[in-house]
């Protein structure tokens, strides 16, 4: 394919070696069983039609699998399902799969064979000619003698996205009003409810060492408002609340008769703090290990985050149910830039 | 000659296709086409094979999975789910398990090769980079793969999270909490990804789009382009003697790759298969929908999040600050932007770096042994170190649990480990690399060691050594080993200092980086002082008439080793 303009290959070809030691070119072909014992190549065609026939094995034990085995309404009969189906289909696959390769190494020639490269670049010419027939079509248009088109195009490319980025960006995010998860659910007198039974918590039924995963009253399908969302507001609101001996208690502001109510949203990145160490009053998060203090104002004690969790402050009302005084102190969850603002 | 209808009605096919394409050029350019043969070249094509299955898997699910956060009851088979309130997404993804013949099947195929693909593509890349694959003329590609690598991480993200189950929710909720840390704009961009408060109802159906629409076209276009160039580059190849820069040592693409290739994807499919009958991946139906209140211990995300995870567990939570007011989570921000941020801006610039360095401008068709690339080498071994240090940190959990040890202890020691693996992991394969170099130097002068010794008659001991063949002999000599470049002086011959000097310095310092520490290769005297060495001790033995005792080695093993040492020096 070269022509005498085109970069010749051996161009490409650099040696390193020292002086008196020259390329011996490609080692000998070592030929195969096959290629010299006809018994061997005739094995190796059968392997070959044999490991297609395990294919067409397969294809028919998919077909009878899926009528044999319904996947059902226990784990066991989905994973039996889910098994003849897959092993059927593996070995359809793999059937022709193995055949097709044991085909290539085994029967097909296997003499390597050399190609030349050329060098990536074009040549001096060819280069030329591209410039050139830029150069003409640069002057067909006229560009260059006319700079009003050039700003122009210029100014209403750079001016286009922003009219088909500005609908995208302004409804993406709703109503944009990053105020909203600064606040929860949570207000004075708002009883603790028991998640997931949804049963109010009667201070006295709380025994030292217990641990109660709570929401606020009022975070029920049936009795929220139209404008609040289930999910949204859980995934604030939710709390984690034990009783410790109130002599454990570091700071007893805010508890109630040793019972202490903390954010359960971690303040790293927001998953949920859910394993509690009675022994060590250590509240570890599961996905990054933070650990917090209860007894200290679930301050941090190891890990990724830094601040204690936001506290919810907690009373009784007149027949003994816990209660909040007021929503969390600072925001729940992650930092964000403006958190103290 | 007479012909079959078969063969009549393929000429009159081709002949259609032809007069209406000319295709006929491109039969005759491509079906010969030569590709060179070496099992790590098919790490590639797994990636690919991998990507097949998931196009093919995850159409299927697409006829029954729902992308919506709307709440359902549930009402299907699955008993211990009764009545649960859950998303649409969460309960398509239940009766895909439990009502969709094969649906089940087709979730775990989707998974494990989501697993497989991003496995290939990393293992891929480590056979191009080791084998400097990257180098000129294929910087390019290296930046389409690359480019491929983070659209898998993107395509696996954005999948993981679709079936709403408890496990995907926390993820969801994690990376809310990482977006949130973005200095001035978190708050906002939360807001643009949920399209709202976490979790909204946006997040799923806006991730289906990206999933199957958005992300794999990328993916498909970007194959493309990355097959296009293997192609127009054609393959690099291992060295060795007949294989040069200018030439492409293989077989051609019909029939035999064809074959291999194509048979080779039968067996990733099968593969993949195999595993999704017998091993349980994602049980969604153990875990319940999303809910914001449980969690559940030793959940780990898909492998290739592993190192963000790990990398969010490491950090100490004390660089978190308030600057005038404003929150810098730093303890968020270095593990989860800037960490992943240096490892991919080194692996993309890497080629451009390396060159840089060498100041080389020609082509490389001829693959590196990775010996022959000593900090290249270990700078790639180092950099899967610290990986891998991210990557078990992001289990630390179930190391503490499953070695019984505390798991504060293990998070200090991989806080060390992180800075402290990476720097010895470069050290000792470097040493070792230069090791391997000296040894193929010694091989090249001396030749193998037989194990025969022989005493002259003058009662000097000999170990015959046997020289290399031809084709092992130029393995081991034909590689270039670049010295560090040369920088013109601060100043010219008036003292005047001169521009750019700064910039020299600083590539020059990156070149000594790269290439100060070099074996030496073999030079033309050397190996003809060693030949004629070879001959005189072949004359010896040939003038005793081989009549000497030969000692069996491994009786004498130590005595040799002396006996060679003063001969041969």
């Amino acid at each position: 394919m070269s022509t005498n303009d085109t970069p010749r290959h051996d161009e490409l070809v650099v040696t390193h070696a020292p002086e008196g030691v020259v390329d011996p070119g490609l080692p000998p072909h070592q030929p195969r069983l096959g290629d010299t014992d006809p018994k061997a190549s005739k094995r190796s065609e059968r392997i070959v039609a044999a490991l297609f026939g395990l294919s067409v094995l397969g294809s028919i034990g998919v077909v009878v699998a899926y009528f044999a085995f319904p996947p059902g309404e226990s784990v066991s009969s989905i994973q039996q399902s889910n098994m003849f189906l897959g092993l059927g289909l593996a070995f359809c696959f793999a059937g022709i799969g193995f055949g097709a390769v044991h085909w290539a190494k085994s029967i097909m020639n296997d003499h390597e064979k050399v190609e030349e490269r050329h060098p990536q670049r074009s040549s001096d010419e060819d280069r030329a000619a591209a410039v050139e027939v830029l150069k003409e079509g640069a002057a067909d248009s006229g560009i260059a003698r006319r700079s009003a088109l050039k700003g122009g195009l210029i100014t209403a490319l750079a001016l286009l996205p922003l009219p088909v980025a500005l609908p995208l960006i302004g409804n993406v995010g709703a109503d944009w009003d990053v105020s909203k998860f600064r606040h929860t659910m949570w207000r004075r007198g708002t009883r603790l409810m028991t998640d997931p039974t949804y049963r109010p918590i009667r201070a006295a039924d709380v025994t030292i060492g217990s641990v109660v995963h709570v929401i606020p009253e009022g975070l029920h399908h049936d009795e929220l408002e139209s404008d609040q969302s289930f999910m949204d507001e859980k995934a604030k609101a939710v709390v984690l609340l034990v009783r410790l001996d109130e002599r454990d208690l570091k700071h007893t502001e805010g508890s109630y008769h040793g019972i202490v109510a903390f954010s359960k949203i971690c303040t790293h990145v927001g998953c949920p703090v859910a394993l509690y160490e009675q022994q060590t009053h250590h509240l570890l998060c599961p996905c990054h290990q933070s650990t917090f203090d209860v007894a200290d104002g679930a301050k941090v004690v190891f890990g990724p985050a830094k601040r204690a969790l936001p506290q919810l402050p907690i009373t009784v009302d007149d027949e003994g149910y816990l209660i909040a005084t007021d929503d969390f102190s600072e925001p729940i969850g992650p930092s964000f830039w403006e958190r103290v603002k | 000659m007479t012909t079959t209808r078969l063969e009549r009605a393929s000429a009159g096919t081709a002949d259609f296709l032809d007069q209406r394409t000319g295709i006929g050029v491109a039969v005759k350019n491509f079906a010969r086409k030569i590709f060179p043969d070496h099992w790590s070249f098919l790490l590639g094509e797994i990636a690919l094979f991998s990507f097949v299955v998931l196009l093919g898997s995850g159409i299927f699910l697409t006829m029954f999975f729902v992308p919506s956060m709307t709440e359902v009851h549930y009402e299907g088979p699955w008993a211990p789910m009764h009545g649960v309130e859950m998303s649409e997404a969460f309960a398509s993804t239940l009766r895909l398990s439990f009502e969709v013949r094969g649906g089940l099947l087709m979730r775990q195929i989707h998974h494990w090769a989501a697993l497989l693909f991003m496995a290939a593509i990393v293992v891929h890349m480590l056979r191009v980079f080791f084998t400097g694959a990257f180098r000129k003329p294929r910087e390019l590609n290296w930046v389409v793969g690359f480019t491929l690598l983070i659209l898998g991480l993107a395509a696996g993200f954005t999948g993981y999270s679709l079936p709403d189950d408890v496990l995907s929710g926390n993820g969801l909720r994690i990376t809310d909490g990482v977006v949130k840390a973005i200095p001035i704009i978190g708050s906002y961009m939360s807001y643009f990804v949920f399209g709202g408060e976490f979790p909204g109802t946006d997040i799923i159906p806006r991730l289906f789009t990206l999933h199957i629409l958005v992300v794999p076209g990328l993916i498909l276009a970007l194959i493309g382009l990355h097959l296009f160039l293997v192609v127009l580059h054609k393959h690099t190849q291992f060295p060795g003697s007949g294989r040069t820069d200018g030439n492409v040592v293989g077989f051609p693409l019909f029939p035999v790759y064809t074959a291999k290739a194509g048979g080779f994807a039968f067996i990733v499919f099968g593969l993949i298969t195999l595993m999704a009958a017998t091993i349980q991946i994602n049980p969604v139906w153990n875990y319940g929908p999303y809910d914001p209140s449980p969690v559940s211990a030793g959940a780990q995300p898909d492998w290739y999040m592993l190192f963000l995870e790990g990398s969010l567990r490491l950090m100490p939570g004390q660089t978190e600050y308030v600057i005038g007011g404003y929150t810098l989570s730093l303890n968020v921000l270095i593990p989860a932007v800037v960490i992943p941020g240096l490892l991919f801006t080194v692996l993309g610039a890497w080629p451009f770096l390396e060159a840089y360095a060498t100041g080389e401008k020609r082509e490389h068709h001829v693959l590196d042994r990775p010996r022959n690339a000593p900090t290249r080498t270990a700078a790639g071994v180092a950099i899967v170190t610290g990986f891998f240090i991210l990557v078990l940190a992001g289990a630390n959990d179930l190391i503490a649990t499953h070695f019984e040890m505390s798991l504060n202890d293990i998070t200090w020691a991989f806080r060390v480990l992180f800075f402290v693996a990476p720097v010895f992991a470069f050290w000792i394969t470097k040493r070792i690399c230069l090791g391997l170099q000296r040894r193929d130097r010694d091989l090249v002068l001396h030749g193998h060691e037989s194990a025969t010794i022989v005493r002259l008659a003058h009662g000097e001991y000999i170990e015959v050594h046997k020289p290399l063949d031809e084709h092992e002999l130029w393995l081991r000599v034909n590689y270039s080993s670049p010295r560090p470049i040369e920088i013109e002086p601060a100043e010219d011959s008036r003292g005047v200092r001169r521009k750019g000097y700064r910039a020299d310095r600083i590539r020059r310092r990156l070149s000594e980086f790269f290439y100060a520490d070099r074996i030496e290769p073999v030079s033309a005297e050397e190996l003809a002082a060693a030949r004629a060495h070879q001959a005189e001790h072949h004359a010896l033995l040939e003038g005793e008439g081989r009549h000497s005792a030969a000692i069996p080695a491994e009786e004498s093993t130590s005595t040799t080793v002396d006996v060679e040492a003063t001969s041969d020096r």
